[in-house]
């Protein structure tokens, strides 16, 4: 494509991008405030995500998007194609295969490695804000590592429902110091974000970049009371029967049936192709 | 025995007007200061240095710490005195809603500053807040109401459990019965002697009440256009003013 720049994003962009990706991996968990460009999309369609694959892909990657954990939902199919188109890289529906992966409120079942990168897209990058509207506050706060009011949240969650209802978004101290956001992904994932790959977080509404370095130390934060719990739906995948992915519930009729298949399609495509079958599946042809 | 606080030179100009300037005293352990004065008369400037939120333009601040003994918090570090303001200080606001989270519950805003300081155990915290629900007089099952499901004196009662938690030694307070009606006021005042007076607390008390002094105070700083114009014992002031303005500040007290 000689109509765009490699990627979309003009060199010097991507040069600016890439500073603050490597700030937020010197510094991880910290918010590295950036220029977000506008992107030919509409803000929370993951502009902040692309922007950071942009600055992340070279021609010779091999590039993955998911939403929900799902490869050809919209966000994912547009997305993939608009690099497709703008970089010309090579595409893949496999996590294995994928050297760049961007997503959206998942991490992979598949185990990731040191040669692979994870590009989360961001909504709110600041955890604090719900219960901190002021910016200028919430900043002191990280610099001072001033975290109480986290805890605050929870113990509303406990009080309330009488345990911590949060179950997506659920915050996380990287390093021992930074309490971070890592995107709305379910709390089923969060013991995932310590892994061997790269994960960079981009925020394009907010600004921000944020980054986790390959095998970091990420606690989910608790009461010593009420402990961290990775939870996900108490069933089988009905396709595939696995009983170890997050699932996604299926309504099938007005008369109550329901299914619940893995959110992550690309797994549960492989474990049918090994010749896994769930409750509702068909045998692989 | 060492004061708790003492204030030397305290000084805080905006551009060419003077908030306050040269207020000097020591505040020893136990003992409640009030200060009183007309609006305007800088109180709440003075306040607002000596409790840190703002910084003085001269003068010294030294508060005799748990750990350090006396250290000046006006040249401290940041995160020290944001420690202080969280331990062993306390800020009572004349409007509850500016001392209190009020889209977090009773209990939440109870638990945040020992979770702020570290506690993690979500039982004992709740314990906690219970406890010092039931020392402010507010029903237990109002635990998990939002503190805009309550009365104005409530809430007030709530801002100050909320600060005591941590069992502070220095209470700031800033017209704590300000815009309460008068039987309010009254059981507000009374819950706060006891309080006082049983954790042994030391308290910084600025009103433009003179009744509220009289209840509250052992000592007493008269000021005006940011100056200290008189200060003595509490009853010794009021009953035998010298200064012009504490005359005239006496004698427009309503008797009803």
């Amino acid at each position: 494509m000689s109509d765009y720049n490699f990627a979309y994003l003009d060199e010097q962009t991507k040069r600016m991008i890439r500073r603050a990706i490597l700030k937020g991996l010197a510094v991880p968990g910290y918010q590295v405030p950036f220029a977000s460009r506008e992107m030919p999309m509409p803000y929370g369609w993951g502009t902040g995500g692309v922007q950071v694959s942009a600055a992340t892909l070279t021609p010779e990657d091999t590039f993955k998007v998911i939403d929900q954990g799902s490869d050809d939902t919209t966000n994912a199919v547009s997305i993939r194609k608009f690099f497709e188109k703008t970089a010309g890289v090579a595409v893949t529906e496999e996590t294995e295969q994928a050297s760049v992966i961007q997503t959206r409120h998942r991490i992979p079942e598949a185990e990731l490695t040191e040669d692979q990168i994870l590009v989360y897209q961001v909504p709110i990058p600041e955890p604090l804000r719900f219960l901190e509207p002021r910016e200028t506050e919430t900043r002191k706060m990280h610099s001072l590592e001033e975290y109480g009011l986290m805890h605050v949240k929870l113990y509303e969650d406990i009080s309330q429902h009488g345990a911590i209802a949060t179950s997506y978004a659920y915050p996380v101290k990287v390093s021992d110091r930074y309490v971070m956001d890592p995107s709305p992904i379910p709390k089923f994932d969060n013991p995932k974000l310590e892994m061997a790959a790269i994960q960079l977080f981009g925020a394009g509404r907010e600004q921000r970049i944020y980054a986790v370095p390959p095998y970091t130390k990420v606690v989910s934060l608790d009461f010593e009371d009420f402990p961290f719990e990775a939870t996900k739906a108490d069933h089988a995948c009905d396709l595939c029967a696995a009983e170890d992915s997050y699932l996604d519930e299926v309504i099938l009729d007005d008369a109550g049936n329901r299914m619940f298949v893995c959110s992550d399609t690309d797994y549960c495509r492989g474990r049918r192709e090994a010749g896994h079958v769930g409750r509702l599946g068909e045998e692989a042809a | 025995m060492t004061p708790l606080l003492q204030v030397t030179g305290i000084e805080k100009r905006y551009g060419a007007r003077i908030g306050c300037a040269d207020v000097n005293f020591d505040l020893y352990p136990g003992e409640v200061m009030g200060i009183v004065g007309e609006s305007g008369s800088g109180k709440s400037t003075l306040l607002n240095c000596l409790a840190g939120h703002l910084k003085p333009d001269a003068g010294q601040v030294i508060f005799d710490t748990r750990a350090d003994g006396p250290v000046d918090t006006v040249t401290m570090s940041e995160p020290a005195r944001r420690m202080l303001g969280r331990t062993d200080w306390a800020f009572v606001h004349q409007h509850a809603r500016d001392g209190l989270r009020m889209n977090v519950s009773a209990g939440g805003n109870i638990g945040e500053r020992l979770m702020a300081v570290g506690a993690r155990h979500y039982g004992d915290i709740r314990n906690r807040a219970v406890d010092w629900l039931d020392r402010v007089e507010i029903a237990e099952g109002r635990v998990d109401d939002r503190p805009s499901a309550f009365s104005g004196g409530m809430q007030q009662r709530l801002q100050i459990a909320r600060n005591l938690v941590t069992e502070p030694r220095l209470v700031f307070m800033d017209e704590p019965t300000g815009g309460l009606d008068v039987s309010v006021q009254a059981r507000l005042l009374d819950l706060l002697r006891g309080l006082v007076r049983q954790m042994g607390l030391s308290a910084l008390i600025v009103t433009h009440d003179l009744a509220v002094v009289r209840l509250l105070a052992d000592r007493l700083m008269v000021m005006k256009d940011g100056h200290v114009v008189e200060s003595g014992l509490t009853d010794q002031v009021l009953d035998d003013p010298q200064h012009a303005y504490t005359q005239l500040l006496v004698s427009s007290v309503l008797q009803v």
